[in-house]
């Protein structure tokens, strides 16, 4: 099942926030949005996953769904979005409340994602009760556990210390190694991109347009080796070289607003 | 090598008399009161031992302000003579069916108001308009439509509890999390279980705050509008005892009211522990 965002525009009230964006995310495939503050990553994200109307243009889905996906499209979101009165147990089972699964079966997904997710002993506790890292991760099981096509992930790491990030970022690449899943990936961290993404979509400064899609021409095993690491370095460096005027630009607008 | 460094400036300090080695001020005190309990019970025993001595010794009279023994004596009497139940179980009734009534339209009304756009417009011009009202006024109005037996009185508590509540439920409904929302919409859960299981528990630190400041409202208009017309209740009992000087009696009734207010508000923390256990 493809993604596509086609010449997808937004504008809040007077402010344009997105012009014109296209773009696919073809099944199995990660693709991350990098681009300025404001340039509208996180619109186009709720716009891709249905979260929002687009004032113009549409996001559309191409092919069926993988069998067995009780949501194709599915978010992990920045803030981890967990329900603090239920247990880590229960936030990943909330999903699976309304679908057509016996109980066998929906305990059975639960286990399934708890233990890809590391968190089978702690199936019982509360959000309060665990690190920012930790909760992330209960934010991804529950996403597993509806089998996603394409998970839409809103700067999953960027509220997590940097230590927990490349933790949570290794898991990122285990749970995607095999392709069954695809991925976008916002974030305003290049380095992420540059280790996760098949392709990097970078947007202008507002209204966010589409100034440039970079191939990744490494495998994500690759790009695990020592040896990768200048080449990953310089790619990243070519895409803040595209960023750095605007994200200065943007960072003066922000302040004069 | 950092920890030689270290070592190096300590011998460095130690090493030179001259100069002097003094300890960092301490400056962090102060700003977080700790809630201590006994200073607290303490402090009542020593005025309720004032009390008792100001009374026993002649010091105030026993007609403007009767000892606590002689409130206690007279709540004793009270009990044995059959009438403290009397007076109570007229007040909690009323208290009781008022608070219900009002409580659950009031939850009915905020829900309402924090879930849809139609009834928020009409529904906080309403509120806006008639909660500043005091409920009590109404009184003489609601006898002239319900008569002189229960229902006014039992209607003016409901007026009082349901803005009270509708406010706390559709402010604890505009207070959940839009993220949560918004997660739950993201995996298609139905919109009644985002109520159930998203809205309603997320509002609930605010409803059950409210229904603190309902069951003192719900007490407040229990013993006015008993005082206006009843002949048995609490703030029948108060007003007729001290119409007749009765002072001891009066303070009776008074610690009886306490003692309620006190009996509802820890009802409410044994729920708030056991529904908001996840805070």
């Amino acid at each position: 099942m493809d993604l596509i965002a086609d010449h997808i525009s937004h504008r809040f009230g007077a402010l344009d926030v997105l012009d014109r964006v296209s773009f696919t995310v073809a099944s199995g495939e990660v693709v991350a949005i990098v681009g300025p503050s404001g340039c509208g990553k996180s619109t186009l994200l709720s716009i891709l996953g249905g979260l929002l109307q687009p004032s113009g243009g549409a996001a559309e889905l191409r092919g069926a769904p993988p069998a067995g996906s009780l949501n194709p499209l599915t978010f992990v979101f920045q803030d981890f979005a967990l329900l603090p009165w239920c247990t880590v147990e229960a936030n990943v089972a909330f999903p699976l409340e309304h679908a057509a699964l016996d109980a066998a079966a929906r305990r059975a997904v639960v286990d399934d994602a708890l233990r890809r997710t590391g968190l089978s002993d702690f199936r019982a506790a509360y959000p309060k009760q665990l690190s920012g890292g930790m909760r992330q991760r209960v934010g991804i099981a529950r996403a597993l556990a509806v089998r996603p096509a394409i998970l839409l992930m809103d700067e999953p790491l960027s509220a997590l210390d940097s230590q927990t990030r490349e933790l949570l970022m290794e898991d990122f690449i285990r749970l995607l190694a095999d392709g069954a899943m695809g991925a976008v990936y916002v974030t305003h961290n290049l380095a992420e991109a540059v280790r996760l993404a098949d392709r990097i979509v970078v947007l202008s400064r507002r209204p966010g347009r589409v100034r440039e899609i970079v191939d990744i021409p490494m495998t994500r095993a690759e790009r695990g080796a020592i040896d990768a690491r200048g080449k990953l370095l310089a790619l990243q460096n070519d895409l803040w070289s595209l960023i750095r005027e605007e994200a200065i630009d943007a960072e003066r607008e922000v302040q004069h607003a | 090598m950092p920890s030689a460094r270290c070592s190096m400036l300590d011998r460095a300090t130690q090493d030179d008399p001259a100069v002097e080695v003094r300890p960092v001020a301490f400056r962090g005190a102060g700003f977080v009161p700790r809630a201590g309990r006994v200073s607290g019970w303490i402090a009542l025993a020593m005025v309720i031992a004032l009390w008792q001595l100001a009374g026993s010794a002649g010091w105030v009279s026993q007609l403007f302000l009767p000892s606590p023994s002689a409130i206690a004596i007279a709540i004793y009497k009270l009990a044995i003579s059959g009438a403290l139940w009397q007076h109570v179980s007229a007040s909690v009734l009323r208290i009781g069916t008022g608070w219900v009534l009002g409580t659950v339209a009031g939850v009915i009304v905020g829900f309402a108001i924090g879930l849809s756009t139609l009834a928020r417009g009409v529904g906080i011009t309403f509120i806006s308009a008639l909660f500043p009202i005091p409920k009590i006024a109404l009184l003489p109005l609601l006898i002239l439509w319900l008569g002189i037996g229960e229902e006014p009185k039992i209607a003016t508590i409901a007026l009082g509890v349901f803005f009270s509540t509708a406010i706390s439920v559709y402010s604890g409904v505009d207070a959940v999390p839009r993220n949560l929302i918004r997660m739950a919409q993201s995996f298609n859960v139905p919109f009644h279980a985002i109520v159930r299981r998203v809205i309603w528990p997320g509002a609930l630190p605010s409803i059950l705050a409210g229904f603190r400041i309902t069951a003192s409202v719900a007490l407040l208009l229990v013993v006015s509008a008993e005082m206006i017309g009843a002949q048995f209740g609490i703030g029948a009992f108060v007003l007729q005892a001290g119409n007749l000087m009765q002072t001891d009696q009066l303070l009776a009734g008074v610690v009886i009211l306490s003692l309620f207010g006190l009996a509802v508000g820890k009802v409410i923390n044994v729920l708030e522990a056991k529904l908001l256990h996840w805070r």
